[in-house]
């Protein structure tokens, strides 16, 4: 079916592919509903259910079988388009795709077509260092998933030489929304970077609407990725590619990479790009040939007659607007203003993934500053080096909290902080019972005090003439060695009162 | 007691009512009807002995033990392979769906079951119901009751002969452009039409999803409304379905049979009637006329001109649907499968291979049309074309439905015509549904009530057609109708056909 392309594909390199061409993006991602039924019938949606048992007559597209839209499946496509900043149809309809191919039960996909039910919309892309890119949206529209292909007894797990093909259902019928972009321009080297951040603010947005568990790794947010190249950005559009599936984020913008590097060694040779479907390889970071997209590919779309037209009611989208929550980037804008970070600072904890844990801390009580003190500090240094997600540290929001309000008290000091969260990290419990576990807590009884103090100044005799003298310098020692004989445990700021007020009396 | 199988499906019900007479007797009645004559007439794919008289079994139990039952409760019926019957053979008149036992019951079908009807069995049809005389069938042609070398209308064939034969006392059968309605004419029965989304389509095999349409196969006017109430009503599972209930039926025909028509404005369809009519079929039709006139109607002439064009978008359309409803069949997961006979066995070499072997040439040629139809660059031209053409033939409708009550034709141009006469030509076999078609295309009732012989003997049908949701007026004018030629003919049209066996 399809010749691969040697690995030796000519590549330019790619600083200088982007000072001689000027991409241009088009991105698909379809992302699943987390619907708790299909998008037609009432097969119960289950990841990772035994093949064959999530299905119904209508699923499987047995005769006579007819589809029921799922208003639930409706009502989150309406929450991502309005979240996209789109125009909801008043009335649209459902089509055909005609084309056989075994995973599709009717051997048509009912999809919409020509009548979306959300358009002319766009989300504006944050790139790490807080560059803004918008970012147009053409239409999202309402599909369903087709079955899964399983390959048997080839080297490859392509069809190719295979010996036989199993076929799975329960993907069948899952509704999908898809998302299409216009024509990404003016992104110019940084083309791969928006591409990233693009898809990455769409799942974040999906996970915000509640709308589907948008996890990549499962295939519920699935990018496909069209790339092409002009000499100037005022030349007409060139010849695309499109390189399907492209299922996570770093995926994302080294396919993009990619594709410019190798349209750019064909367009430098004076060879046409091929407009066609190519594949991403995630193990050696290629895209290969699929197959070429002619206009000789014919769906015969027509308006699905098994199905009336969708209208949702005004009333029912402005509801739905009304309950909308709060969208990723709002949110962040709203909490950089009430915790008063820089922008630097921000993008820091953003780019961290300590949004969460620190709005959560602060929830909690911490202050802003304390909250992200822990987090972007020690905490980071922690994970860091443990190689771990900051989320997924062994201690939450709340401990960091009660941890902080410790030291806010007084009853333990930034030093025994550091020990306390030590022993909370090891598991240890809560910052309250590591505290009484390890007997870190703060000496505040002037009388253990005194009792060091005395002890401390005895040993030093030559400080007590020193400072009556008038210099102070020296104090320093006796609470150095106060601090020594307490093991740490005491207030230094006190430890300082009573040894002044010791020699001074 | 009178023969069983001579009764009209409401007389039955009422001596089953009255303990007279047991289901598992008229069951059995029917059963052995049905052994004695079939193989004259083949009105059967699939006889269903054991379920329906174990149903009677049931049935009859319940009466005993003082169960408050549906009217119908213990009348046999027949239902038309189109229909998908769990456990039971469901070829729609296929090769490609030979062998296939569907795991599920069409609503219509579970309406029927919960209502205690015993299932005879499914009749014949033309494959996918593509075709007006059963000759397109993958298993034989079914034959005319009153003339075994005619054909009994189509798609429906078999389940209008299973009624002229007395082989059952109510069939199911599906109208897409006139299969229910054109088998009820030519064998002298009644057939009914719902208005589009009156009864669920789920689990019929879909011929043109738009246009099909289920409905009753009967002997009367009456047993059409019992029937038409028991398997009508809102399906959540077609969205298609009316939301609304329907409008009362049985009162209507009851009603009608009351010969009173005053106030009534019946309209006759200029379009449908004239040229490619039999002297016949002409002369009976308005001979009727006279007979609503007399009750009281009051006739009005009105025109549709867009009826004109009604065949030619009907054959875009439906094939386009076709084309695409059809694409399921395709070996890989139910049905026949057949692997090509050289060459690698890939999906779609298998696909191709069992398609071609599966279907029919009619199924072929309509695929093909259909196919070529909704081809980009075809589809405005075509399948685009003939949706304003449906258009306007439904702004006719609603043009003469505000100059009259209901429209009235002959049901078919000609009367039963000789099996294998219009075989090879497809364009005269389209025309027999030239006056069924336009009431498929704007999604309207229909009923065809049996109105006398033409001059060669074989029974015609006067067609009723009413506004959308307003069935209940085909069964005040078809009682009416129905009582004043019976009275006239001191009998049931039915009366007149040749004995069989």
């Amino acid at each position: 079916m399809t010749a691969v392309s040697a690995p030796t594909t000519p590549l330019v390199d790619y600083a200088d592919a982007v000072r001689r061409y000027d991409p241009v993006l088009g991105i698909e991602v379809h992302v699943e509903l987390g619907t708790r039924t299909k998008m037609f019938c009432a097969a119960e949606v289950e990841f990772g259910a035994p093949p064959n048992t999530q299905v119904t007559p209508v699923s499987l597209g047995l005769p006579g079988a007819l589809p029921v839209v799922n208003g639930t499946a409706v009502e989150y496509a309406i929450r991502i388009g309005l979240a996209l900043n789109c125009q909801i149809a008043e009335t649209c309809r459902f089509a055909r795709k005609n084309y056989f191919y075994p995973d599709v039960p009717k051997n048509f996909q009912t999809s919409q077509y020509d009548e979306p039910i959300a358009f002319d919309g766009w989300l504006d892309v944050e790139l790490e260092d807080g560059t803004i890119h918008r970012v147009e949206i053409e239409r999202a529209h309402m599909e369903e998933d087709a079955g899964k292909n399983t390959h048997v007894g080839g080297s490859t797990g392509r069809i190719h030489g295979a010996e036989y093909s199993l076929v799975d259902y329960n993907r069948a019928g899952i509704p999908l929304v898809e998302i299409v972009t216009r024509p990404i321009t003016g992104a110019g080297e940084r083309a791969p970077e928006v591409a990233r951040a693009y898809v990455q603010a769409l799942r974040d947005i999906f996970r915000v609407l509640d709308v589907s568990e948008a996890r990549m790794e499962r295939g519920n947010v699935r990018a496909d990725v069209n790339v092409s190249l002009r000499p100037s950005p005022e030349a007409p559009l060139g010849t695309r590619t499109e390189t399907k599936n492209v299922n996570s984020f770093r995926s994302v913008e080294r396919a993009v990479r990619y594709e410019i590097s190798r349209q750019a060694a064909i367009l430098d040779a004076g060879s046409a790009v091929v407009q066609e479907t190519r594949h991403w390889h995630e193990d050696t970071g290629i895209t290969t040939s699929g197959r070429v997209k002619s206009d000789a590919e014919d769906y015969r779309y027509f308006p699905e007659p098994d199905l009336v037209p969708v209208a949702p009611s005004r009333e029912w989208v402005e509801e739905i607007r009304a309950t909308l929550p709060e969208l990723p980037q709002a949110r962040r804008r709203r909490l950089q203003d009430e915790w008063g970070y820089a922008d630097a600072e921000m993008r820091d904890v953003v780019n961290a993934g300590a949004l969460d844990l620190i709005e959560a801390t602060v929830a909690a009580g911490t202050s802003p500053a304390g909250a992200r003190k822990w987090w972007m500090g020690e905490l980071a240094r922690r994970a860091k080096q443990d190689d771990v997600a900051l989320a997924d540290m062994p201690i939450t929001p709340a401990q960091i909290a009660e941890l902080q309000s410790l030291v806010d008290s007084g009853r333990i000091n930034d030093k025994l902080a550091r020990q306390v969260l030590e022993g909370v990290l090891a598991g240890e419990g809560g910052p309250e019972e590591v505290v009484a576990a390890r007997g870190l807590e703060v000496v505040s009884d002037d009388g253990a005090l005194l009792a060091a103090i005395d002890d401390a100044l005895a040993a030093q005799p030559d400080v007590v003439e020193k400072v009556r003298g008038g210099n102070q310098g020296p104090v320093g020692a006796i609470i150095g060695a106060v601090m020594k004989a307490t093991r740490g445990q005491a207030d230094a700021k006190r430890v300082r009162e009573l040894v002044l007020e010791r020699i001074g009396g | 007691m009178t023969d069983l199988t001579r009764l009209s499906a409401a007389e039955l019900a009422d001596h089953l009512r009255a303990g007279e007479v047991s289901s598992v007797e008229a069951t059995q009645a029917h059963l052995d009807r049905i052994a004695a004559v079939d193989g004259a007439v083949h009105a059967f794919l699939h006889v269903n002995s054991d379920e329906a008289l174990q149903t009677a079994a049931d049935v009859d139990a319940r009466r005993a033990s003082g169960e408050d039952l549906h009217p119908l409760a213990g009348v046999p019926i027949a239902v038309k392979d189109v229909v998908v019957t769990k456990g039971m053979p469901s070829t729609a008149g296929s090769k490609i769906l030979e062998g296939w036992i569907p795991p599920y019951d069409a609503t219509l079908v579970e309406k029927i079951r919960a209502a205690g009807l015993p299932i005879l069995g499914k009749t014949n049809m033309d494959e996918f119901a593509m075709g007006s005389s059963t000759e397109h069938s993958a298993y034989g042609n079914s034959h005319n009751p009153w003339d075994l070398d005619r054909i009994p209308g189509g798609s429906g064939g078999g389940s209008a002969a299973a009624l002229a034969a007395f082989e059952a006392p109510l069939a199911i059968g599906t109208d897409t452009g006139g299969s229910i309605r054109q088998p009820g004419a030519v064998t002298g029965t009644v057939g009914v039409k719902p208005t589009y989304g009156g009864v669920s389509r789920y689990g019929l095999i879909a011929l043109a999803s738009s246009l099909d349409q289920a409905g009753p196969v009967t002997r009367t006017v009456l047993d059409s409304a019992l029937l038409h109430e028991l398997i009508g009503g809102h399906d959540p599972r077609d969205s298609t379905s009316i939301p609304e209930p329907l409008p009362p039926l049985v009162e209507a025909a009851r009603q009608g049979a009351t010969g009173d028509l005053s106030g009534l404005k019946v309209g006759v369809v200029t379009q449908l009637q004239g040229e490619g009519y039999q002297p016949g079929v002409l002369a009976r039709f308005h001979e009727s006329l006279e007979l609503l006139q007399k009750a009281g109607a009051e006739i009005v002439e009105v025109s549709c001109p867009h009826f004109d064009y009604a065949l030619a978008a009907y054959y875009l359309i439906l094939p386009a649907e076709a084309s695409s409803n059809l694409a399921k069949f395709d070996g890989m997961r139910f049905g026949l499968r057949v692997e090509p006979e050289t060459g690698p066995v890939t999906a779609e070499r298998v696909m191709a291979a069992t398609r071609g072997a599966g279907f029919g040439d009619e199924v072929k040629r309509r695929i093909i049309l259909g196919t070529y139809a909704l081809s980009a660059g075809y589809y405005d031209a075509y399948y685009g074309s003939a949706q304003k053409v449906r258009t306007l033939i439904q702004r006719d409708f609603a043009e003469a439905f505000a100059q009259a009550d209901v429209l009235v034709s002959p049901t078919a141009p000609t009367t039963a015509f000789k099996l294998g006469e219009k075989l090879d030509d497809p364009l005269a076999m389209y025309l027999n549904d030239v006056a069924t078609i336009p009431a498929n295309l704007a999604g309207v009732p229909g009923i065809s009530v049996p109105n006398g012989l033409s001059d060669d003997g074989l029974p015609t049908g006067f067609q009723v057609l009413a506004p959308a949701k307003a069935d209940d007026r085909l069964y005040r004018v078809g009682a009416a109708l129905e009582a004043a030629l019976e009275s006239a003919w001191g009998g049931p049209l039915l009366a007149k056909a040749p004995e069989l066996g």
